[in-house]
Parts: C-alpha cells; structure tokens; sequence
C-alpha cells in the first residue's frame, strides 16, 4: 500500500499571546510545530506500514524553513519526505493549495491520501476535501479510526451528535482527528540519519509540471481584505477577599442581575 | 472564470439530519433575509434529502426565504459527500446565486470545500460575521484565525458563487412576520447508484443529553485550576442548583473530565449564555474566543493576573473548591429565605 500524508508547518498557536499595548500579535520566539492534526496521520500512516506493509510519502508546501518539519516526519518513520517550495505558489489560498498539492501528488504512486482535519493557524478543514475534489478521489472526513479490509478501508467518522462507521475503496482521501492517537517519538537513529544526509527533496513548480497561472495568489479566488486583533472587552471589578465574602459577592451580582 | 453578471441571490443550504432541519440552516436564513435587503436581492434555500415536502418548506418560510428548492431520492437518505455535492452543485449551476451559506458544522465543512473545489470558486471557512460592501457589492465574510487571536476579512471579488461556512450559534434565527405563498420547486436528483463511492456500515447516535450547551441560560465552566476530577462534581452539584449546565474548557476535556461535547472554546462551542461561571479557568484566548460574549461573567481564579479578569464582570481572586461550596450553601439559603 502506497501512502501519502500531506502535512503543514504552523506556528504554535496555544503560546501566541497579544501586546496589550500595540494590540499585535506577538509572533517572536514563537515555536513551528507540526499541525496536530496532520501529526495524528502520520502516526497513523506507520502503524498502517507496521500492520499491513506500506510505502509511506509525507508532502508539505511552505518556505524552505518547513523542511524542519518532513525532517521530524522522517525520524518518526516515513519512507520518503517531499518539500513543494516555490515562489509561485505564495499567497496562495485553500484553492490554489489544494491544486498544488494535487500536482504533486499525482506524480506518485497512492492507494491512500491522508491530511489532518484541519490547521491550528487557518481552521479551514477545506485543503483534504479540495485535493480530494481535484483528484476525483472519494472523500472521508473527521476519521478518529482506520481499519483495513482487503481493497477497502473500514472508517470511523466522528460527527456532533455520534458517528459512522463507513466502508471506501482505495484509492481515496482521508482527514484525520488528532484524537485518533498519540504520535510517537522520533527515534535516535533516524534523527541521526536525517541531520547527516539529505532526505528532504525539494520540488519546485518545475518538477509538477504546473502552470504558473494556476498557483499562487493569481490563482486564488479569495482575498484578505481585513485583518483586526480583536480587542477585549472592558473588564469588571476584581476582588482579593476571603472565599466567604467572594460567594457573597457573587450571590449580590446574581440578585443585581435578576438571576436568582 | 464566471460571469458575474449572471449571479445573482442567496441561496442558504438546508442542512437536515433524519429529516430534521438543523438550527443553523435557520439562523443563515435569518442572516441571509438582512443581506437580502440591504443588497435587493431574494433568498432561496436549497433541502436535498429524502422525503422532504413543504411542511420542511414552510419552517424555512417562517424565517425569510423566498423560494425553496427540494430534491428527494432514496440515495440522499442519508449524507454522504459525492452524493451531496453532485445535487447542491447542478443546483447553484441551475440558479447561478452570487453567495451560498452553509452551516460550518461537520457535514458543511465536508460539503462545502468539495463543492467550491468543483465550481472553481473560493469558499471561506467557519466565519462568525457576514455583509455587504455597498460599493462593490462583495460579500464580507470574517472569522477567527490564528486560534481566535485575529479576525480576518475575506473576500471573493472574482469568482462567483461567494460561498461561506457560517459558525453555528452565532447568527441570531428571527422569525418575519410575512404572509407569503410557500414556493417550492422540486428538483430531479439525477443521481445513479454509481454516485455512492461509499458504503454507510453504520450510523449511532451517542446518547443525548438533554440540551446543548450553547442552548443553556446559565454555565458553569471549569478548567485546570479545579485540580482534579472529583471537583468536577462539585461544580456539577453547584450547576444543579442554579439550574444551569457544566461546560468546561479545552484542558478538563484534555484530561478527560468532562465530555468533548462540553467543551467551550475556538476547538469547541462558541458560547453566549446570560451567566457565564469560569471556574478555575486561566483563559487561554482559545477560550475567550468561545464565551466572551456571555451576558454576564463570572471568574474565580487563584492567578490574579489571569487573562480571564480581562473580560469578567466580576472577578473573585481564590481557590474555585472553596468559593463554589459556599456559593451553592448561601443559594440555598438564599431560596428558603425566597420561599418563606
């Protein structure tokens, strides 16, 4: 079986904090992670391969400095880690992404495409579902399980009010929970391997063969027009008190309120 | 690239499950009734689903739209995406609106990219605030980004449809008080069994509680600073007594205290109950994102700089498992006093 799971770099957005003064967002000393989502399925790629024997190819489209990120992919456990990096493809949206992608992917061999739910710093979700459109590919979303069974993929898809288990033919397109499982550690040996030979290949538009009006921010249909940090709202009174008095208070807000 | 021209109107899809319209689908209509005055244009809602008939057609009505289009087939029984996308796609390539409204719920955000992807038209995702420029006349869709910390204004200028995916619970469902003949336009499906590229083994329902959080009048929200599990029912017994709900925030749901279902927050439920209790709660932005727009709220917090005194009412500094106990004893008392 021939996996892909595409993946993308994000700053880590639980440590980003606001300057109260300037009301920006501080982006300084902030650490790239791999989006969880997307750490989720890869986890779940190799223990794929470690049950049923599979070719694992991880892909992520970002500046050069992402490589950091398919380096960690690989000292997980991956086979084969592919950095799309190119000028042409800035400021491109879900869209142009998701076709990016697409070409990228169709130069390998797939039975499995796998993307996490959705990215920490966008929360689109739209990116696995649009690669999934543009290779024809069935789709299945929010998966938090995978089973095997002959040419088709037993599923588990999680939804607000319960779930599904739903049966697919490969080839086919999957978004993973990151509830799904708990991504392991690197091993010593494959950070070793990666920090002493090149393992990342870079492609470039290039080597997709794809036309440089179909990327990009050319190619995208959406634009950002606005972008605002939100601003908090006026805070109330803080009291220090002794527990006793600080129920009393709460009790007089309520009466104030009409809530009790 | 489309003709702009040829677009025009709001089409809102109706997301049902087992033939049951879903509250969202009713708050976009509500929204998509404003948008509609202000732009001069009609809204029309789109119920593809399974014995689907004008009782579906009125409740729509109730609330603003101007025409409803139904599609029925065995195949739409139960939501899958290729099947979904197909009909929702010959729809809008037969009626040409210039912006489509979609609920941002699980099925919505399955639905939606793959059909922006097929039109070739740009989608913007879980947005929690819609308008129209006046001047271009260009839908102005925002939503949270970067965990909540901004709010980005998208547009579409060149492509139509303009299609969004709209939060749940933040759009306000105002019924018009109209009195309009119900239109509704059944639709051919033209779906064949080929158009099921999956196979739907089993479908469970996880057993419900009474209510949603984002339906309660009163939460009572715990976070790491509860400590432990045990407290949970503590909160629990003080939630009881006020006649409110237990919610929670991304760290107890972690820990695995309360149910996902419960969580508050930019990952869970965005939240505006008339009384918000954040107990031991720091206040990630996450989850200020997800409940700051509470009528009143109330924070207990050891921290007395935690970022969650920025948006309270009021602010108790202390321990959460001392203050809730004699809260929920001076209540009682409150209500026998009440009573007598």
């Amino acid at each position: 079986m021939n996996i892909i799971v595409c993946i993308k770099q994000v700053p880590d957005t639980t440590e980003v904090r606001i300057d109260s003064k300037t009301g920006t967002l501080i982006r300084e000393g902030i650490p790239s992670i791999i989006n969880p989502d997307d750490k989720a399925g890869i986890e779940a790629a190799i223990q794929l391969k470690e049950k049923y024997n599979a070719n694992i190819t991880v892909i992520s489209m970002g500046p050069p400095q992402a490589e950091i990120a398919l380096k960690e992919a690989y000292a997980m456990g991956v086979d084969r880690v592919i950095l799309l990096t190119d000028r042409a493809f800035a400021g491109s949206d879900t869209w142009a992404t998701s076709l990016t992608l697409s070409y990228a992917i169709k130069k390998l061999d797939y039975d499995l495409i796998i993307c996490g739910r959705q990215a920490i710093d966008g929360d689109t979700a739209q990116v696995g579902p649009q690669i999934a459109e543009h290779l024809m590919l069935p789709q299945v979303s929010y998966v938090s399980k995978i089973e095997k069974e002959d040419d088709k993929l037993k599923l588990k898809k999680v939804f607000e009010d319960g779930y599904q288990i739903i049966k697919v033919k490969t080839p086919c397109l999957i978004t993973a929970l990151k509830e799904m499982n708990n991504p392991r550690y690197m091993t010593v040996n494959r950070i070793f391997n990666v920090s002493n030979t090149k393992i990342v290949e870079n492609w470039s538009i290039n080597d997709i063969a794809m036309d440089a009006q179909l990327t990009g921010l050319k190619a995208s249909p959406t634009q950002v027009k606005k972008i605002q940090t939100k601003t908090a709202k006026s805070s109330g009174k803080v009291h220090q008190v002794e527990p006793k008095e600080g129920a009393k208070l709460i009790l007089e807000k309520l009466q104030e309120k009409f809530v009790i | 690239m489309q003709n702009k021209e040829e677009y025009k109107n709001i089409l809102v899809y109706i997301e049902q499950r087992d033939g049951i319209i879903q509250n969202v689908s009713l708050e976009l209509i509500s929204k998509a009734k404003d948008l509609a005055i202000k732009s001069n244009q009609k809204v029309f809602v789109y119920i593809p689903g399974y014995k689907i008939d004008e009782i579906h057609a009125k409740e729509c009505f109730k609330y603003g739209a101007d025409k409803c289009f139904i599609s029925n087939d065995l195949l739409l029984k139960d939501y899958a995406t290729e099947t979904y996308t197909k009909v929702t796609t010959s729809l809008i390539n037969k009626i040409k609106p210039e912006s489509v409204l979609i609920g941002a719920t699980t099925i919505g955000r399955d639905l939606a990219p793959r059909i922006s992807a097929r039109l070739y038209t740009g989608l913007t995702a879980d947005c929690t605030s819609l308008d129209i420029d006046e001047e271009t006349g260009n839908l102005l869709m925002t939503r949270p980004a970067f965990g909540g910390n901004i709010l980005a204004t998208i547009i579409c200028p060149n492509h139509r449809p303009q299609m969004s995916t709209v939060r749940p619970g933040v759009m306000t469902k105002t019924i018009v008080n109209e009195t309009k003949t119900i239109k509704i336009e059944y639709v051919n499906s033209s779906l064949t069994k080929d158009d099921l590229n999956i196979e739907i083994i089993e479908t469970v329902k996880e057993k419900t509680q009474k209510k949603n959080i984002e339906d309660a009048n009163i939460l009572v929200s715990g976070g790491r600073g509860i400590g432990k599990k045990e407290n949970v029912e503590t909160l629990k017994n003080f939630a009881d007594e006020i006649g409110g709900m237990l919610s929670g925030s991304r760290a107890i749901v972690d820990c695995g205290w309360i149910e996902p279902n419960h969580q508050v927050g930019q990952t869970g439920k965005t939240v505006r109950p008339e009384v918000y209790f954040a107990c031991g709660i720091s206040g990630a932005i996450q989850h200020i994102a997800g409940m700051e727009e509470s009528e009143l709220i109330i924070a207990i917090n050891k921290n007395p700089e935690a970022p969650i005194f920025d948006v309270a009412d009021l602010g108790i500094v202390g321990d959460v498992n001392q203050i809730i106990p004699l809260l929920s004893q001076e209540l009682k008392s409150h209500k026998l006093k009440k009573e007598a």
